[in-house]
């Protein structure tokens, strides 16, 4: 092999590839935070498949005053706890009838409704219809624990990054005050907070707000202190950024995450806080309807007509292991590392 | 030794502190309270009102009531039930005590064990068919109110299947069974989760494959290594989990007739009995306190590898 001249015949020869081609192909794009957390996300099925419900669910609530049949609010005593009826369905449970006595009766014909009147989700013990019921009952839920979790964000933010940013005595004095109040149980600190005020909306957000902002506050402060070493803050610095700039431009975008994920949990929580005073009965006042009292209504009755509280169970359980599920994915993409 | 005395003295300080505040907010909050504790106020004449007041000492200036009420309560004295014909809140609240104390305990003790082993078996099958269940398991517990499922146990078990009885205190521990399980279910879910994350971080270990290469059974590993530094973790959650199931069983105890703390706590919200709310807030703040402390305290004799502050 060694002594073998080899010849190469010139047609072999192909002029080499022009310098453009064969620069280094151009990079893609880089992705933002939005595109490229959701690339995370899509990864979690759990995840997909709870936004897609959590979507369907808000949808329909806040589509309430289009979408329910009837007035939440009006009542049809000749109407009253009727078992749901769905058109076309003969099945026990969905066909209007009930059982008394050993034997199913056709609870609508009792009551003498039109041949063509269908109550989907049955009606209450003053003749309201659960299906609008329902869906005013979830838009209020809905709107008080996105305001509780809203406002929670802010104070949180607020209060933990200033705490951060100041540092020494102001921070020690801010975060002592923090520990005093969280001694105070928070289910007893808002039912009494709700004694006091008002009872309606504002009052059930606001005494959810009086505690449950606390956890933010220091997971925000906790965050932040550890960002305010990084090298970039210490440059933004130098480079003569007033503290407030810093705070809002360099280190709140770079807790977000955290925060997201936090303001997620937050929202289950609160429904779970509206649910449960309502439930006490110093929630939501009458006849207003909410997830809380929907429950309240249908425990009343719960022995007679199973279905006017298994309805609005359902419901919050749903919604509560969606916001869950969601938030849990959220973690992993935003925060891997945390555990808790 | 001596590293602890500063440190106790300034935890019991701010515990002090902690609850000082809180008397004296809940003290003024009870007095914007709306309504009167009395029944049928507008039936009573002027004079009638004026003896109520007098009686109850309603009549004095705020702050010498809030004077009077500090100082009662440090000789143990809450004042009186205005609900319960003049009854002592002490003795009141001394006889509701029994039932949700036993619950509680009941109900973290049997939520505990239950969840670590589940939290256990998922760790040991880690991503697949068990993990996922023992996982769906403890988002569902976590997720969903135990109220809820109070009220779901009581259809069941109680209504349709009649196997226990639907409330009351009257069965000894067959009516403990119900309010027991419904309590149980956060804590079981949160030591399911907890145990379950902190023992894949244990399986994963070195000494774990040691083991593992000695030829030791994979359930002798899970208990003897894993286990045993899963759980000092744990005592730290379970502290304030057994205070949160106290003051949550307030709706569970009224579900099944329960004659504790909660119960009286509604009742007394219910019917503006103020020093009733006040006692039994200060209470519950009290036991949150105390328990977190323990806890901490608890914690660092456990685990060496957590310090007291300023020591090495």
């Amino acid at each position: 092999m060694s002594e073998a001249k080899v010849l190469i015949p010139d047609s072999a020869f192909v002029p080499a590839a022009s310098a453009a081609a064969q620069a280094e192909p151009e990079l893609p794009r880089a992705l933002s935070f939005l595109e490229d957390s959701w690339r995370k996300l899509r990864k979690n099925k759990a995840a997909v498949v709870t936004l897609a419900l959590l979507i369907i669910i808000t949808t329909l609530a806040f589509l309430a005053p289009v979408l329910a049949p009837f007035d939440p609010n009006e009542q049809h005593l000749a109407h009253k706890n009727l078992p749901p009826k769905w058109p076309g369905v003969s099945l026990n449970g969905l066909n209007g009838t009930s059982e008394f006595r050993g034997r199913r009766i056709d609870a609508y014909a009792l009551a003498k409704v039109q041949e063509d009147q269908y109550y989907l989700l049955g009606t209450d013990e003053f003749g309201r219809d659960l299906l609008s019921r329902c869906l005013w009952g979830t838009r209020i839920s809905l709107t008080i624990a996105f305001i509780a979790a809203v406002l929670d964000l802010t104070i949180g933010i607020s209060y933990g990054l200033f705490s951060a940013m100041k540092g020494g005595r102001v921070d020690n004095a801010m975060q002592r005050a923090l520990e005093i109040l969280s001694g105070i149980p928070s289910l007893v600190l808002v039912v009494l907070m709700l004694l006091v005020f008002q009872p309606g909306i504002a009052s059930i957000i606001l005494a959810m707000v009086i505690s449950s902002w606390i956890p933010m506050a220091r997971v925000v402060r906790a965050e932040a202190l550890k960002t305010k070493q990084m090298e970039y803050v210490q440059a933004a610095r130098a480079l003569g950024a007033s503290e407030v700039k810093i705070a809002l431009g360099h280190i709140l975008p770079n807790i977000s995450g955290i925060v997201i994920v936090r303001a997620m949990f937050s929202i289950p929580s609160a429904i779970f806080f509206e649910t449960f005073l309502s439930f006490l009965g110093v929630g939501m006042r009458i006849p207003n309807a909410s997830i809380g009292t929907l429950l309240n209504g249908g425990y009343k009755v719960f022995r007679l007509y199973p279905y006017q509280m298994f309805i609005p169970a359902a419901i919050l359980c749903v919604i509560m292991l969606s916001f869950n599920l969601f938030a849990d994915g959220l973690r992993d993409v935003f925060d891997p590392k945390m555990k808790e | 030794m001596n590293r602890w005395i500063p440190y106790i003295a300034k935890r019991l300080f701010y515990m002090a502190l902690t609850l000082f505040i809180i008397i004296t907010a809940t003290f003024f909050l009870m007095n914007f309270l709306p309504g009167t504790p009395f029944n049928n106020q507008d039936r009573l004449s002027a004079s009638q009102l004026e003896m109520l007041n007098k009686k109850y000492g309603f009549d004095q200036p705020l702050f010498s009531r809030y004077l009077n009420y500090l100082g009662n309560i440090l000789h143990g004295d809450f004042g009186i039930s205005l609900q319960f014909s003049d009854q002592k809140i002490t003795t009141l609240l001394g006889q509701r005590m029994g039932p949700s104390i036993q619950l509680g305990l009941q109900a973290v003790l049997f939520g505990t064990v239950v969840g670590v082993f589940l939290g256990m078996i998922a760790a040991m099958h880690q991503n697949r068919g068990l993990d996922v269940f023992c996982s769906l398991f403890a988002i569902t517990g976590r997720s969903v109110p135990n109220f809820v499922v109070a009220v779901l146990l009581q259809y069941l078990f109680a209504i349709t299947l009649k196997w226990l009885p639907i409330g009351l205190w009257d069965e000894g521990f067959r009516s403990t069974i119900l309010p027991t399980l419904a309590l149980s279910i956060s804590p079981m879910a949160e030591s399911c989760r907890f145990i379950r994350t902190e023992m894949v971080e244990v399986l994963s270990s070195d000494y774990i494959e040691l083991a593992r290469a000695k030829g030791m059974s994979e359930i002798r590993i899970a208990f003897s290594h894993g286990l045993r530094n899963a759980l000092i973790p744990l005592i730290t959650v379970l502290g304030p989990m057994t205070v949160s199931l106290m003051t949550g069983s307030l709706v569970v105890e009224n579900i099944f007739a329960v004659p504790g703390i909660g119960e009286q706590f509604t009742k007394s919200i219910l019917s503006n009995d103020y020093y009733t709310i006040m006692a039994v807030t200060i209470l519950f703040s009290a036991l949150l306190v105390t328990v977190i402390f323990l806890t901490d305290i608890l914690y660092q004799l456990i685990d060496p590898r957590v310090r007291v502050e300023g020591q090495a």
